[in-house]
């Protein structure tokens, strides 16, 4: 039986080979998170289609199931909470960590390929003779629950305690009730700061909107009356336009005239 | 110790039953008939879609007690013509915070890989087409039912790539829902299949539908069938669990800021994507292209054969289309933590027991838990089956009563808790009651007395 691959996966090979290769390095040079995530996630499906090309069926689609279906969907989901335009900053904070890295990987990459190359294969079994006689899925089973029955036990015993034990580390039991509603008012009462809440944001016959702090009865703004994400986002404006526009217009009226 | 070593023996009898590798047979198929059929799948999903819009909006109008579209074409059936021309002439907006490469590459990933699962359905029997005899299936392999779920996996990325590269809140909100919706969703559908891979033997849709010859697996696995049915509305985002668009939360989710035909893609998507997983429903519980009980039975089996079996899909196909319509125009949106919650703490769990309950039943087939059967109406069921659901059933009683006496003592301390009431013009003046309070109900006569004291009042002073 001649091993060598079909014109069929030749083609298959050559346009999906390099994209496969562009997505890995847009992994690694791409600046934004999420374009990363899609260049590793597009290497991941064209290595599953690989494997099927290869009459692995069961390991492709399982490849594309579980790295692209479900790992890589959660690291998007970390990532997507990121915000768009924020971008890796391109300052070193390891001092000569670039040279450091070129040489290692330079080393490493040297390493693998004299070992690589010096490996003598026997002649490969090929999986279509398995696929036929016993069936992919079936002969895969036989090895899981057979042979590597007790190597499987022990990952997923191991996976398990590890998602436990971050859950467990993770998780912040709540001591206590939490405030409601009516021990706020209660406590806002108590204390006799406050007791009608807080100021609402700036309402102004032009503009009304949270972002603008409301003004006392002498004309100063109270910042208690702006979310304080707002202000730490640096996103608060100033009610002073509006109320030189108001002054404006009052300036106009005249006591006593009558339009 | 017996029966764990007729287990170890029966796994070889398994394997060598051999019922991994498609029973489809694409011998004679050359590659044009492949591109042929490729070809019918498309137009066939293109003309249903257009189809089906139609049909949802006169569906839902007739629910609702209106005509719905009835103005292009009779019955208004050219209306998602006119709908689909309509956003191809669209300006197509792009904001300027998008990120212009994965903005447009989102609507493509949905709308191109809603079609490819639709490759593994059979969609009827072995026709003869241009001289050649081919099954009406574009392709099978050992793992199928699989590569539906991992190209559902992949589509995901579409709804969730357009939220966040829409660079706006709705969508990124939309698109965080949608993915953790999705993600969960398919783990309880997976599961729900697991119990037609245990009675089918395989996972190639072909050997699937063969094994629904005598037996529909909607029967046997009825409770696979209830989880898929519903995993299957939350895995289109279709109401009522469509909250990854909820138009009342979020304005319109993912796709809030496509317009045109960027937004037509994803329109497509979302019903391509309905006739595939209500196509592999069919597949997978209704026996497919199989004709229903009674008809199969006509003539030695002659409407199970060749292009007959397109029909029954057809039909089978549109029952779930018309239950999706039905879902929406009857039911409100779900909360999302609570749509979480069923899918986390009452869906996966409760496959979970059911797909143990199902390896027992075909342990219990295969004979691995004793011999010995029962025959009812032509059919030999195994004693140890029997004996399964007998004690399934005393473990539901034992529930059921533990779970009503529950109910009834939190009742009856509820009943017990003192309740003080008040009468809300107790002081002449209404006052609503405080929590813990309830509301005496003013009588008629009450106020009747009252206003007569007032008036005496009244009179006194006048």
């Amino acid at each position: 039986m001649s091993n060598a691959p079909g014109t069929g996966e030749a083609v298959l090979f050559w346009i999906l080979g390099p994209l496969a290769v562009l997505g890995s390095l847009g992994l690694i040079f791409a600046k934004k998170a999420v374009h990363a995530a899609l260049g590793m996630a597009l290497t991941m499906i064209i290595l599953g289609i690989f494997y099927i090309a290869q009459d692995a069926h069961f390991l492709g689609v399982i490849q594309v199931f579980v790295y692209t279906g479900a790992v890589m969907m959660l690291f998007l989901f970390v990532l997507m909470l990121v915000g768009v335009d924020s971008s890796d900053g391109l300052l070193e904070t390891l001092k000569g960590q670039r040279l450091a890295t070129a040489v290692l990987v330079l080393g490493l990459g040297g390493l693998l390929t004299a070992a690589l190359g010096s490996v003598t294969y026997p002649e490969p079994a090929g999986v279509k003779s398995i696929n036929e006689e016993t069936g992919n899925v079936s002969a895969m089973a036989e090895l899981i629950f057979g042979r590597y029955v007790w190597v499987f036990e022990v990952t997923s015993a191991l996976l398990i305690t590890a998602a436990l034990g971050a859950m467990v580390l993770a998780h912040r039991e709540r001591l206590g009730k939490g405030r409601n509603q009516r021990d706020w008012s209660k406590r806002r009462v108590l204390r006799g700061e406050y007791v009608a809440g807080l100021p609402a944001p700036g309402v102004y016959a032009r503009h009304n909107a949270v972002d603008t702090p409301a003004l006392l009865p002498d004309g100063t703004p109270t910042p208690l009356s702006v979310s304080r994400v707002l202000t730490a986002r640096d996103q608060v404006t100033t009610p002073e336009r509006y109320v030189e526009a108001e002054d404006r217009i009052a300036g106009q009226i005249e006591e006593d005239s009558s339009r | 110790m017996s029966a764990l070593l007729t287990v170890a023996h029966g796994i070889p009898a398994l394997l060598a039953e051999g019922k991994d590798n498609p029973s489809a047979d694409f011998s004679d198929t050359p590659l044009w008939i492949t591109v042929i059929k490729a070809l019918f799948i498309f137009v066939y999903l293109l003309v249903s879609t257009l189809i089906v819009i139609w049909f949802e909006r006169r569906v839902i109008g007739r629910m609702q007690q209106r005509p719905g579209p009835n103005r292009n074409g009779p019955f208004g059936l050219l209306q998602s013509l006119a709908d689909g021309m309509k956003s191809m002439l669209k300006e197509d907006v792009r904001p300027k915070a998008a990120d212009a490469l994965v903005f447009t590459i989102a609507p493509l990933i949905t709308a191109t890989m809603c079609f490819i699962a639709f490759a593994i359905m059979p969609m009827g029997g072995e026709v003869n087409l241009f001289g050649h005899r081919t099954p009406l299936q574009l392709t099978d392999t050992p793992v199928a039912v699989l590569l539906v779920l991992a190209i559902a996996g992949v589509g995901i990325y579409g709804i969730v790539l357009a939220g966040w590269s829409s660079g706006s809140t709705y969508p990124l909100l939309g698109g965080l829902r949608a993915s953790a919706q999705m993600i969960s969703y398919e783990i309880a559908m997976g599961l729900s299949l697991v119990a037609v891979f245990l009675y089918s033997g395989s996972m190639s849709t072909s050997q699937i539908i063969g094994a629904q010859k005598n037996l529909w697996f909607i029967v046997p696995a009825f409770f696979s069938f209830f989880v898929y049915v519903i995993t299957m509305t939350g895995e289109t985002n279709r109401l009522p669990f469509d909250l990854a668009e909820g138009e009342g939360e979020i304005v319109g989710g993912y796709f809030t800021e496509y317009s045109g035909m960027r937004f037509a893609m994803f329109f497509l998507g979302e019903y391509i994507n309905m006739f595939t997983v209500a196509a592999l429903a069919t597949t997978m519980f209704l026996g497919g292209p199989l004709a229903p009980p009674g008809i199969a039975a006509i003539n030695d089996g002659m409407f199970n054969e060749g292009w007959w079996g397109l029909l029954w899909f057809t039909i089978k196909l549109w029952l779930f289309m018309f239950m999706f319509v039905w879902l929406r125009g009857s039911l409100p949106r779900v909360r999302y933590d609570q749509f979480m919650k069923f899918g986390w703490k009452f869906l996966i769990p409760a496959t979970l027991v059911w797909v143990v309950l199902v390896a027992f039943f075909r342990g219990a087939q295969n004979g691995w838990l004793g011999e010995g059967g029962v025959n009812f109406f032509g059919r030999t069921f195994p004693v140890a089956s029997l004996a399964l659901v007998g004690v399934v059933a005393v473990g539901a009683l034992i529930v059921g009563w533990w779970w009503d006496s529950r109910a009834a003592a939190k009742e009856a301390a509820a009943a017990d808790a003192p309740q003080s009431s008040i009468d809300p013009f107790a002081g002449g003046h209404p006052v609503p009651p405080l929590p813990g309070q309830t509301l005496a109900e003013p009588t008629r006569t009450a106020a009747a007395i009252r206003s007569e004291a007032v008036t005496d009042k009244e009179a006194i002073r006048g």
